[in-house]
């Protein structure tokens, strides 16, 4: 063998889809804190820093866990329903791409990777915010972003059973937005409604934070959907550019459907669409030609609408909505693939439309597999949490707020009448001027 | 004539409302206020900053009623308003000279009855 056969085997990493990943891996990052922004402004004051924390703490639970298991499991050889051991702990995850297809360094590809475990985790959190305990949510955020995500991680990205089949999916309609949304739902059930649900109106407390999180979201879904073809070509750039489509057009289905119920366009309405814009071209990004991207866009919002106006209705807390926003939006776009796929766009397969029926049969099997694995596993995995410690708040906890109880802080402290402590008084406080005692 | 002034918790304002309108009283004033009274003091740490909370966030009711409402009215904000936890609240019952519905320059005992539409 010479060496010029010996380069050519070796895989090479190129410059160009590097640079594009590092920034895409950054963009996705930035999306956490957003969801945090977005997700806080729809909960009670009292409750802001919680609902922001929990989405830290997913960066910070689902990072270390991916690290140590959870990348390995999902990424690791071509097992139908689960990857090996082989990196775990990042054991050989280093500068030459994982394989011959792949132009970027391994370990970039596993970081990039990463951003989307930590944001699922964090999406989920939207179904128990105001009522459920932290540390309680620590835990499960440690083990479902192993034996939920990865696992379906592997499934979609990482050569399992739906990849080895043909199922479509860009950028994570199933272990992602599926994945979130229908665990949403378990969780909402297991932890039970906020203890005030169906009885007082619980508003958002601030419209603004709930728009800029919608608009730092969609900005970072450039990195993620844009990102997901791991290069920077056709599919990127057809994905990246979809995912300006789509969410415009989810936009302008909205703001119909608000002015026809309610004769009134609603700001809180129109970062929804936003997020379920974004959701809907998740998994069609790099598959679907911009036209019916737009076509997915005006459509695919109209059950998440319905969604969002019936499940307030029912006696399920599921508190932020994302069953509809996440789970039924990508079970919306998973299915469109299997219509609209064209090869001539994404030099793949072609969809239903196009002649190919055994496409739409691929992406139907996803879209109940992947609800029902991660309804189930997320309900049982609380059940068993909850028969460990408590998931929830006392109902003093949660009357007073979350802040408070678990952090110490308050979102919007005014600092009047605070006195300061100091540590080497030993920890005794001064006594009140009213004290009953 | 009376003023009924409640001193309450923030998250029990909606219990006390609740409870206020099951006694059939309609005419309420709500504000956030901050007040001390005997309760345990929150301590809060921000970036090293340890500080004990010395003031609580109260909401204070006001309502004005005919004497045969004050009972009702008391009962109503006890209530709504209380956990057994120190901190629960006062409520003042303060005697009232004289109150003008603006919108008919009704008077007194006329202007604090609600009207049904």
């Amino acid at each position: 063998m010479n060496l010029v056969s010996l380069l050519a085997a070796v895989p090479q990493v190129d410059s160009g889809d590097t640079a594009w990943m590092m920034a895409a891996t950054a963009l996705v990052l930035m999306m956490t804190p957003a969801l945090g922004l977005f997700y806080a402004g729809l909960v009670r004051s009292k409750n802001t820093l919680n609902t922001f924390m929990m989405c830290i703490a997913a960066i910070a639970v689902a990072m270390v866990t991916w690290a140590l298991v959870g990348y390995s499991l999902a990424f690791d050889g071509t097992g139908d329903l689960i990857g090996g051991f082989g990196y775990v702990g990042l054991h050989g995850v280093g500068f030459l791409p994982r394989n011959s297809e792949s132009t970027i360094p391994h370990l970039l590809f596993m970081a990039f990777q990463a951003t989307f475990c930590i944001i699922t985790v964090a999406l989920v959190s939207g179904a128990v915010v105001e009522r459920m305990r932290f540390g309680a949510f620590l835990v499960f955020a440690t083990l479902w972003s192993v034996l939920v995500y990865a696992v379906l991680a592997h499934w979609a990205f990482g050569g399992g059973w739906l990849a080895e089949r043909g199922t479509l999916d860009f950028a994570g309609g199933v272990p992602v937005e599926m994945a979130s949304g229908f665990s949403a739902l378990a969780a909402a059930l297991v932890v039970g409604a906020r203890k005030d649900y169906g009885r007082q109106a619980l508003l958002p407390h601030n419209a603004m934070y709930v728009l800029l999180g919608a608009g730092l979201l969609w900005f970072g879904w450039f990195g993620f959907n844009g990102g997901s073809g791991f290069n920077t070509g056709t599919n990127s750039v057809l994905a990246f550019t979809n995912t300006l489509i789509t969410p415009a057009c989810a936009l302008v289905t909205w703001f119909a459907l608000d002015l026809i119920r309610g004769r009134k366009a609603t700001a809180i309405g129109a970062a929804t669409a936003i997020i379920v814009g974004c959701v809907l071209i998740t998994p069609a990004g790099g598959f679907i030609s911009p036209g019916w991207a737009m076509v997915l866009g005006f459509l695919g919002a109209l059950p998440c609408y319905a969604m969002i106006q019936w499940r307030p209705r029912t006696r399920v807390d599921e508190t932020l909505d994302v069953l509809a926003a996440h789970g039924v939006a990508g079970f919306t776009g998973i299915l469109f693939i299997g219509f609209v796929a064209q090869i001539g766009w994404n030099g793949l397969a072609d969809g239903l439309f196009y002649g190919n029926a055994d496409q739409l049969l691929d992406q139907a099997l996803a879209a109940i597999a992947a609800p029902a694995y991660a309804f189930t596993v997320t309900f049982i995995l609380l059940k068993l949490i909850g028969a460990v410690m408590p998931l929830r708040a006392s109902e003093h906890d949660e009357a007073v707020g979350m802040d408070v109880t678990y952090h110490g802080e308050e979102a919007y402290v005014t600092g009047e009448g605070a006195i300061l402590v100091f540590p080497e008084d030993g920890g005794t406080l001064p006594v009140p001027v009213a004290d009953p005692g | 004539m009376k003023l009924v002034i409640g001193i309450v918790r923030p998250e029990k304002a909606n219990d006390v409302l609740e409870a206020l309108y099951r006694a059939q009283v309609r005419g309420v004033s709500m504000s956030r206020v901050q007040g001390h009274g005997g309760e345990l003091e929150r301590v809060e740490t921000y970036r090293g900053t340890t500080v004990q909370m010395g003031l609580a966030e109260k909401v204070r009711f006001e309502i004005a009623v005919s004497d045969e409402f004050v009972q009702p009215t008391v009962d109503a904000l006890c209530e709504g308003a209380r956990t057994g936890e120190v901190g629960d609240g006062k409520i003042f019952v303060l005697p009232l000279d004289a109150a003008v519905r603006i919108r008919t320059a009704e008077t007194d005992h006329g202007a604090v009855t609600p009207v049904d539409k």
